[in-house]
C-alpha cells in the first residue's frame, strides 16, 4: 500500500500464468507468446519484402530496405567498417527481433515487453559473447586476441598486473551481463513506469464523483510516456544492436 | 489477547520489511547519483560538439548514444540490484 493505493507485487507484473503445457519444462504463457509473434513477424517482414524486388521500391520493401541501409550505414560503417558488412544479416535481424519483442509494451491488448523478463536478453548477450571471442580467436589467434584484449595499448608497466584483471573483469564478465542487463531493466522499467500511472489513474478515477478530475494528469501523463516507450524500444534494441557492432569490431581490429 | 511474544514477532517481521524498503530506495538512490552526472556529461559535450560543427552531427549523435549506454548501465545494475535484495 503507498498513499492508499493498493500497488501490486512485482511478480504479478512480470510472471504471467501457463496457457498450454502448465508446470512442464516447455509450459506457454503470454511471453513465450510474444517471443514467437517477434520471430515470425520478423521472418514475414523480410520474406514479403524479397519476394517480389522491384527497382523502385514501395510499401513493405521500401522500409525493409531503408531500414537495412540505416543498419549498414549507422552501425556497421560506424563500428565494424567495410569488411565487417558480413555481419549485416545477423545485426538487421537481431535488431528486428528486439524491436518487436520491445514494442509490444504498447501494443493495446498485450502491453507487455518480453524482454522484461531477462530469457532472452541474457541468450541474445550469450550468444554475442560466444561470436566476439570466437570472432577474435579465429581473427587474431588464441594468445593474441587475450593480450589485446586485456592490455591496454600505452600502459605504463607498473600499474599493468592490476590493469589486466580489471580488464579482464570488464571485457569477459561484465560486457555480455551488462549488455543483457541493460536491455532487460530497461524494459522492465518502462513497463513498472506504465503500471505505476495506469493503476494511479484507474485508482483517482475510482474515487469520489467530485474527484474524478484528478485522474485527467496521470492519464495526460500515461499517454505522453507511452510515446517515450516507443522511442525507448527503438533506441533499446539500436544500442543493443550497436553495442554487438563494437565489441565484434574490438574483436576484428585491436587497438595499437 | 496481547501476546507479548507474538507481538515481539510481528514487530520483528514488520521492521525487517521497512529496513527492506529503505534498503532497496538508498541502493537505487546511490546507484543513480554517478550515472545522473555522467550522462549530463556526455549529452552535454555531445550537444557542444553539435553546435560546433553540425556537419558531424550524425556520428557525434551515435557515439553520444553509445555514452549513454555505458553510462547508463550502472544506474540499471542498481535497478536490478534493488529488487533483488529481499526482506
Amino acid at each position: 500500500m503507498i498513499l492508499g493505493i493498493d500497488f501490486p507485487p512485482i511478480t504479478h507484473l512480470t510472471a504471467w500464468p501457463d496457457i498450454w503445457f502448465a508446470d512442464t519444462p516447455f509450459a506457454i504463457n503470454k511471453t513465450v507468446l510474444i517471443f514467437v509473434a517477434s520471430v515470425l513477424i520478423t521472418f514475414f517482414f523480410f520474406f514479403i519484402a524479397g519476394r517480389q524486388r522491384r527497382l523502385v521500391p514501395t510499401g513493405v520493401q521500401g522500409l525493409a530496405e531503408s531500414s537495412i541501409d540505416f543498419v549498414r550505414e549507422s552501425i556497421i560503417l560506424e563500428t565494424m567498417g567495410p569488411d565487417g558488412l558480413g555481419y549485416l544479416p545477423f545485426l538487421v535481424t537481431m535488431f528486428f527481433f528486439v524491436f518487436f519483442i520491445n514494442i509490444f509494451e504498447i501494443i493495446p491488448l498485450v502491453q507487455f515487453p518480453g524482454n522484461a523478463r531477462i530469457a532472452v536478453p541474457l541468450f541474445l548477450a550469450l550468444l554475442v559473447w560466444f561470436m566476439f571471442n570466437i570472432v577474435g580467436i579465429a581473427r587474431q589467434g588464441f594468445f593474441g586476441y587475450v593480450k589485446n584484449s586485456v592490455i591496454p595499448p600505452g600502459v605504463p608497466k607498473v600499474i599493468l598486473p592490476l590493469l589486466v584483471f580489471i580488464e579482464f573483469i570488464s571485457v569477459f564478465i561484465v560486457r555480455p551481463f551488462s549488455l543483457a542487463i541493460r536491455l532487460f531493466a530497461n524494459m522492465l522499467a518502462g513497463h513498472l513506469i506504465l503500471v505505476t500511472f495506469a493503476i494511479l489513474s484507474a485508482a483517482i478515477w475510482g474515487s469520489a464523483i467530485y474527484f474524478k478530475i484528478g485522474a485527467l494528469f496521470p492519464f495526460a501523463l500515461l499517454v505522453a510516456l507511452m510515446a517515450f516507450e516507443i522511442l525507448v524500444s527503438a533506441l533499446q534494441a539500436f544500442i543493443f544492436t550497436i553495442l554487438t557492432g563494437v565489441y565484434i569490431g574490438l574483436s576484428m581490429h585491436p587497438e595499437h | 489477547m496481547l501476546d507479548p511474544v507474538m507481538l515481539a514477532a510481528q514487530g520483528a517481521g514488520e521492521l525487517q520489511s521497512g529496513l527492506t524498503a529503505i534498503g532497496r530506495g538508498i541502493v537505487y538512490g546511490g546507484a543513480a547519483i554517478g550515472p545522473g552526472i555522467g550522462i549530463g556529461l556526455v549529452v552535454g559535450n555531445a550537444i557542444t560538439a553539435m553546435a560546433r560543427q553540425p556537419e558531424a552531427a550524425g556520428t557525434v549523435r551515435t557515439t553520444m548514444f553509445l555514452g549513454i549506454a555505458f553510462t547508463e548501465a550502472l544506474a540499471l545494475f542498481g535497478f536490478v540490484l534493488s529488487f533483488i535484495i529481499s526482506g
